[in-house]
């Protein structure tokens, strides 16, 4: 698991996708990656349209193609293991270079590799238009439950605050000489953990009395939301419209 | 507008036993400004806390405004009463200040245009503007503070009670909080190591130590006595001989 | 840590996805339902601050031997410091933003990568340490014991769950024993990291303040005595625990191929070796074709499968009878 999560993916640019209304991306994306998803994988021309369409909106959104092939890099474990396939699967063999590999190995191989790095493509150009608080609140617009928000907020409000305290310990341990090299000599940092742990609970005890302290007793204030223009609408009509046609006609076609 | 705050005997124990408030007495007229002195483990915050309900004394009483501090009465006592803790951290969890300044009148069912003009009106006074837009954890210190003390100011306090607000602060930052303290109405209570602010800011003063008050007086007066200093912990800066 | 991986889109098949997707959704449901009753009007912060502890300390890099690093998945630390509802719904959370907001796991993969990354530890791993608290000593040392045991259990779980979903919805012509073997037999071995790393830090905890400690909740002050759980003796046990474990399972399948064999049938969960037709409707055409035994790669499909839904279904109803009887200590 990567240590780039705090990494925020957004990208600060100022395009008709950076402007669009966060839940109506979030609805598209949803309904680009469902339909990447079900495609048959031998519709390898569907694939081609996808891979298309994305890199339109790459041009809309004003996103290099450069950076999404960087955060790509995120699915490189599982691009792995889909390369390691066609030599541990069973069926039928053809004989690539010399080396014996499974047809249908090579096929789920295709399946996999395409999927996560077109899915992941649409996450990605979903996280450089949209920023983290937008993304949140467009899940609650989308009928997410409030508490789930809510938490999720806090969350991402006290999310640098937390790390950085993580790190401000590992720092002071490293300056006094401790470089643990084995599961043996990791008692430091598992009572770090559980010393943040404490520290973090007594934040969120403080936390919830400033709260109580300024009329809180159990709702959060409901958020007023940014009215979205049909035309975003129909974009995103537009969009999954095209995905969930190619979709379809791949199922039927296969 | 300012209320005058009453603290009769106010006795309190934390659930481990440990009795942090031994009998306060304290009186506070309408807009008075009362700075509280004391060492550490002193039990000031544990009875700023009582002072909106937080903690429930186990013996004793508090009146603000005339309004006695009991569960029926929280709602409107958290309005009268506004606390600034000692971590801003603690008080700006919203994702953005403007959010953050508009939580408290939220709870009291404003909203809309009244909401937005309480946002602005108390923005202003801290001179917050130019970070109101932005995400807590993207401000300095000092103007933590500052959308920390919009976030109470918007719900139009009668009483503000301040733990250790000049802490961490460079001195221009403490001046423009010096600055806006002096400027407001409202009674206030400051809970402060910062004696020359103390001094600056408030004519009386008192000591707490052990969850009781021991003296209290003109600030002037306290800080010219240098056994009762001693005697509770304190200390004048150094180089500070006249006061 | 593979499992500290969030599955991509596509990876198996829509049913599995949808299926994953729905139980996922319904059980988060049932847990927000208990965590609201537990904390009341502090749920929001608590859980928002300690769901953040969790995606830092996911982040934590902790040497395991010479140079190679691990990541914690978190969700047997959630359960055991917060109870199972609360861990369950912590988890879910960093995993959904993670999905959405750092484009980490497919969009399409979510109800997959909570149930493994955040149902199947938090309640599956709540379950074992109850199970074994019962077992051990009323003290802190028993605690921790039954935490890091518990901790490595996860993650065998998560293994075991994540053979079992390619069981049924594999997209590539793997079988379902290669899978099994490779997942399982490797991360036998990575749970040591976790079970490690948790039982130390719950110990911590337990040391400054018990209180916050959900799953120590029982003991009296005189029972949480200070001990000095050294960590080399734990990490020696757990690894001859999980050779123990390894073998036994490796070993009875080998010896005893017809004696399990003869379990499934008599339990009816094979009907007879010839007869698959249901095996072939609901599990995955390339997980099913060329496993060498398939009757008894089945049955341990099957007696693995109940095992770990039995401790989860055990973990949310411990969650649900805790929650209205206890008097919650702090929490």
């Amino acid at each position: 698991m990567g240590a780039g999560h705090t990494h925020a993916l957004y990208v600060h640019e100022h395009s008709a996708v950076h402007r669009m209304a966060p839940p109506a991306k979030l609805v598209a994306a949803l309904g680009m990656v469902v339909s990447i998803a079900v495609t048959p994988r031998e519709a390898v021309w569907a694939f081609g349209i996808y891979a298309f369409a994305i890199g339109v909106i790459a041009v809309f959104s004003r996103i290099r193609l450069r950076f999404i092939a960087v955060r790509l890099l995120a699915v490189a474990p599982f691009v792995l293991f889909a390369l390691f396939i066609p030599f541990i699967a069973t069926g039928e063999t053809i004989e690539v270079i010399g080396i014996d590999v499974s047809v249908a190995g090579l096929w789920g191989a295709w399946n996999v590799l395409i999927k996560a790095v077109l899915g992941a493509s649409v996450s990605i150009l979903l996280t450089a238009t949209t920023e983290i608080a937008d993304i949140i609140r467009g899940l609650g617009v989308l009928r997410v439950p409030a508490i789930f928000i809510s938490i999720a907020t806090f969350m991402i409000r006290y999310l640098e605050l937390v790390s950085d305290e993580l790190s401000r310990m590992r720092i002071a341990m490293t300056a006094r000489g401790y470089d643990p090299k084995w599961i043996s000599q990791t008692r430091p940092i598992a009572s770090s953990a559980g010393a943040l742990f404490v520290r973090s609970y007594e934040r969120g005890e403080r936390i919830h009395s400033a709260m109580v302290s300024r009329g809180f007793t159990g709702e959060m204030p409901a958020l007023q939301h940014r009215i979205i223009a049909p035309s975003e609408w129909m974009a995103v009509l537009v969009v999954i419209v095209g995905f969930a046609g190619t979709a379809s006609t791949a199922l039927v076609l296969t | 507008m300012s209320a005058s705050v009453h603290i009769h005997g106010v006795e309190f124990a934390y659930p481990d036993g440990k009795k942090a408030l031994n009998g306060v007495d304290l009186e506070i007229g309408p807009g008075e400004r009362v700075a509280v002195l004391g060492p550490n483990g002193a039990g000031k915050t544990t009875l700023a806390l009582h002072l909106n309900g937080i903690l429930e004394p186990s013996g004793g009483s508090i009146t603000v405004g005339g309004l006695p501090v009991v569960e029926t009465n929280y709602a409107e006592i958290r309005r009268m009463v506004g606390l600034v803790f000692q971590d801003p951290n603690d008080q700006l969890f919203m994702p953005s200040v403007r959010e953050d300044v508009g939580f408290g009148p939220a709870n009291l069912g404003i909203s809309g245009e009244e909401l937005a003009k309480r946002v602005d009106t108390a923005l202003d006074i801290v001179g917050g503007g130019e970070f109101a837009d932005r995400p807590p954890h993207h401000l300095s210190g000092g103007e933590k503070r500052r959308a920390a003390l919009a976030t109470v100011l918007s719900m139009t306090p009668d009483v503000l009670v301040f733990d250790e607000p000049s802490s961490g602060l460079d001195p221009a930052g403490r001046r423009d909080l010096i600055e806006t303290l002096a400027g407001l109405p409202m009674t206030q209570l400051i809970i402060t190591h910062d004696l020359p602010l103390a001094l600056e800011l408030c004519d009386r003063s008192v000591i707490m130590n052990q969850g009781r008050v021991v003296a209290d007086d003109a600030t002037r007066g306290l800080l010219r006595n240098d056994d009762l200093l001693a005697a509770n912990s304190l200390e004048l800066p150094y180089g500070f001989d006249h006061v | 840590m593979v499992l500290g991986m969030h599955a991509p889109d596509g990876f198996l098949n829509a049913g599995t996805a949808m299926v994953t997707g729905i139980i996922s959704l319904v059980v988060i449901g049932s847990a927000l339902r208990q965590s609201r009753l537990q904390l009341k009007d502090r749920a929001i912060p608590l859980a928002g601050i300690t769901a953040a502890f969790v995606f830092a300390a996911q982040m934590f890099n902790f040497p395991v031997a010479a140079g190679t690093t691990g990541h914690l998945l978190g969700g047997a630390l959630a359960a055991i410091l917060l109870g199972p509802s609360l861990g369950a719904i912590v988890v879910t959370i960093v995993v959904v933003v993670q999905a959405f907001v750092f484009a980490d796991g497919g969009l399409t993969a979510l109800g997959l990568n909570v149930l493994n990354m955040a149902i199947i530890p938090a309640y599956g791993g709540y379950a074992v340490f109850r199970i074994l608290r019962r077992l051990s000593p009323r003290s802190s040392g028993g605690v921790v014991g039954s935490t890091g045991i518990a901790a490595w259990a996860t993650v065998v779980m998560a293994a075991f769950a994540f053979s079992i979903e390619w069981l049924f919805g594999a997209t590539a012509p793997v079988s379902f024993d290669t899978v099994f073997a490779a997942m399982v037999g490797v991360h036998t071995m990575i749970g040591l990291g976790e079970g490690v790393i948790t039982a130390l830090a719950v110990g911590a905890v337990l040391v400054s303040r018990s209180d916050l400690v959900y799953g120590a909740a029982d003991l009296e002050r005189a029972q949480l005595v200070e001990s000095k759980v050294g960590t080399r003796p734990f990490v020696i046990g757990g690894v001859l625990v999980a050779l123990v474990f390894a073998t036994v399972v490796s070993q009875f399948a080998v010896d005893n191929p017809d004696g399990l064999e003869r379990v499934a049938e008599d339990t009816g969960f094979i009907e007879s070796a010839e007869d698959h037709s249901l095996a072939d409707f609901i599990f995955a055409d390339y997980a099913t074709a060329g496993i060498s035994n398939e009757a008894l790669s089945l049955a341990i499909a099957g007696i693995m499968g109940t095992v770990v839904t039995l401790l989860v279904a055990a973990g949310l109803f411990m969650g649900m009878r805790e929650t209205r009887g206890r008097d919650p200590a702090t929490v």
